[in-house]
């Protein structure tokens, strides 16, 4: 028996999944991409995300220079759980240039510890360039996934 | 009553355990983290190198760094303290008073720099040019009227742009004479400046973004054109700056993408869009990988031009993995 799948988004298609603090940089950013994206909760108390599907994971750097406190706290918690470390599938950080080496570090940790791919960085809200290469990029992603 | 008596009529102990704005600890922490003196950078070490310039480009250098010294100056005596009286927390004062103070050890670098490099005739010649310089002068002067002014959204603008902005004509210097494996020791120490800057260019910006969603919508707007008069009126004077320094060298090409390319982060710390297009904020890559060694890495996986994209090295993950 066939189960038709109700879904506007193709099955085979991920989502992302991105944390933002208070200053909102990376949620402006992800706002400009129009792709399916959830945000992992800033509350300590707040229900945790649980990843349904593969995920690209958006995440900022914390910055400063040293690996200690590099990937936000939230995120640490959301892939300490192992269904989600299980399906995310790439990385795409936020950073500053002004950290030197340090320009978007959370996204390498998280790329070498999760074994994925380090797939694009941006500063700040990220510029038009970044948008367009982002949303191509993500779409043509999953594709190739499929 | 103005708001600096009402400050002075009242003051409560600060509670660090009681945050209205978890960001103000964020960046307290960062900051007090990132803290460093320049004792700590062995800038003796460039004098060989240092005897390598021209006598131009000595003089080029003493200027540039004579004129990051005012911005410091007037953001460590004047711009951050401007900040207080608007602060929206007692630790957001806090951290104000941590950036003034940080701006005072910036200041103080210069003149480390140049007691290590310098024939004191050729520093003091190159103070009095700053207080002549009709161009740094109006800079200043375009910030300080804002500090001045009792308008508190203008002042966190021109306080961002201070810091995100203007000093980047100047950054731009040690950067290429880094690229050029030149003055190596004055570039690291310049570096950690450059790390403060943005860290207060990101909280001077979030707290405008706070106060400017309160405004309405017509002193938003209002708010928002203002902002993009005074970025362009101190473009336009930034560039005659750059010019009268870097033409003789040949470099102000260059510098002025450095500065589109710095103008576009600032706006963003504000909240606002970029403004220059990717055409012209295409710095040279050398200078680029001077102020993020891995920032000329194309880490555009998407196009698959990218040399050095990261591919993990898969290894196994542990829970005990994500205690950083």
């Amino acid at each position: 028996m066939t189960v038709a799948m109700p879904l506007e988004y193709p099955i085979a298609h991920g989502e992302l999944v991105y944390f933002s603090t208070r200053s909102s940089n990376t949620r402006r950013f992800v706002e400009k991409l129009e792709l399916p994206a959830r945000r992992i909760p800033l509350e300590r108390d707040a229900q945790p995300l649980r990843a349904r599907r593969p995920y690209i994971l958006v995440v900022p750097t914390y910055g400063g220079g040293s690996e200690k406190g590099a990937v936000p706290g939230p995120v640490i918690r959301f892939l300490n759980d192992e269904t989600n470390r299980a399906l995310i599938r790439g990385v795409i950080a936020a950073g500053n240039t002004n950290f030197g080496a340090a320009f978007g570090l959370a996204g390498r940790i998280v790329a070498d510890k999760c074994g994925v791919p380090f797939l694009y960085r941006f500063e700040l809200l990220g510029t038009d360039d970044d948008v367009a290469r982002v949303r191509k990029g993500v779409t043509e992603f999953w594709k190739r996934q499929a | 009553m103005t708001t600096a008596s009402k400050r002075l009529s009242r003051v409560d102990a600060i509670n660090w355990n009681r945050l209205q704005d978890d960001k103000d600890l964020e960046v307290w922490n960062r900051l007090t983290s990132n803290f460093w003196l320049p004792e700590k950078v062995p800038l003796s070490n460039d004098i060989p190198s240092w005897n390598t310039l021209t006598t131009q480009e000595q003089q080029l250098t003493i200027r540039v760094f004579t004129g990051l010294t005012l911005l410091d100056t007037i953001q460590s005596s004047v711009g951050a303290p401007a900040l207080m009286p608007d602060a929206r927390t007692p630790h957001e004062e806090a951290v104000y008073a941590n950036i003034a103070f940080m701006e005072a050890v910036h200041a103080r670098s210069y003149s480390s720099i140049f007691s290590t490099l310098c024939t004191t005739r050729n520093v003091d010649d190159a103070f009095r040019w700053s207080e002549e310089n009709p161009t740094l002068q109006a800079k200043s002067e375009l910030i300080l009227e804002r500090y001045r002014a009792d308008d508190p959204l203008m002042r966190k603008v021109a306080s961002v742009f201070l810091e995100s902005f203007l000093f980047y004509s100047g950054f731009y210097l040690p950067m290429y004479w880094s690229s050029h494996a030149k003055l190596s020791n004055t570039a690291d120490l310049i570096r950690l400046i450059i790390r403060d800057e943005a860290v207060h260019g990101y909280y001077i910006g979030y707290k405008f973004q706070q106060a400017l969603a309160e405004a309405s919508a017509e002193r938003q707007a209002a708010v928002k054109e203002y902002a993009f008069e005074l970025l362009l009126e101190l473009y336009d004077n930034e560039v005659k700056y750059t010019e009268s320094l870097y033409d003789a060298v040949g470099l102000t090409e260059d510098v002025k993408k450095f500065l589109h390319y710095n103008a576009n982060k600032a706006l963003m710390n504000l909240g606002y869009e970029a403004l220059f297009p990717a055409s012209v904020t295409d710095v040279d890559p050398t200078i680029m990988a001077a102020l993020s060694p891995s920032a000329d890495e194309n880490h555009d996986f998407f196009s698959g031009s990218g040399s050095s994209y990261v591919i993990g090295r898969a290894v196994a993950t542990e829970d005990e993995d994500w205690a950083f």
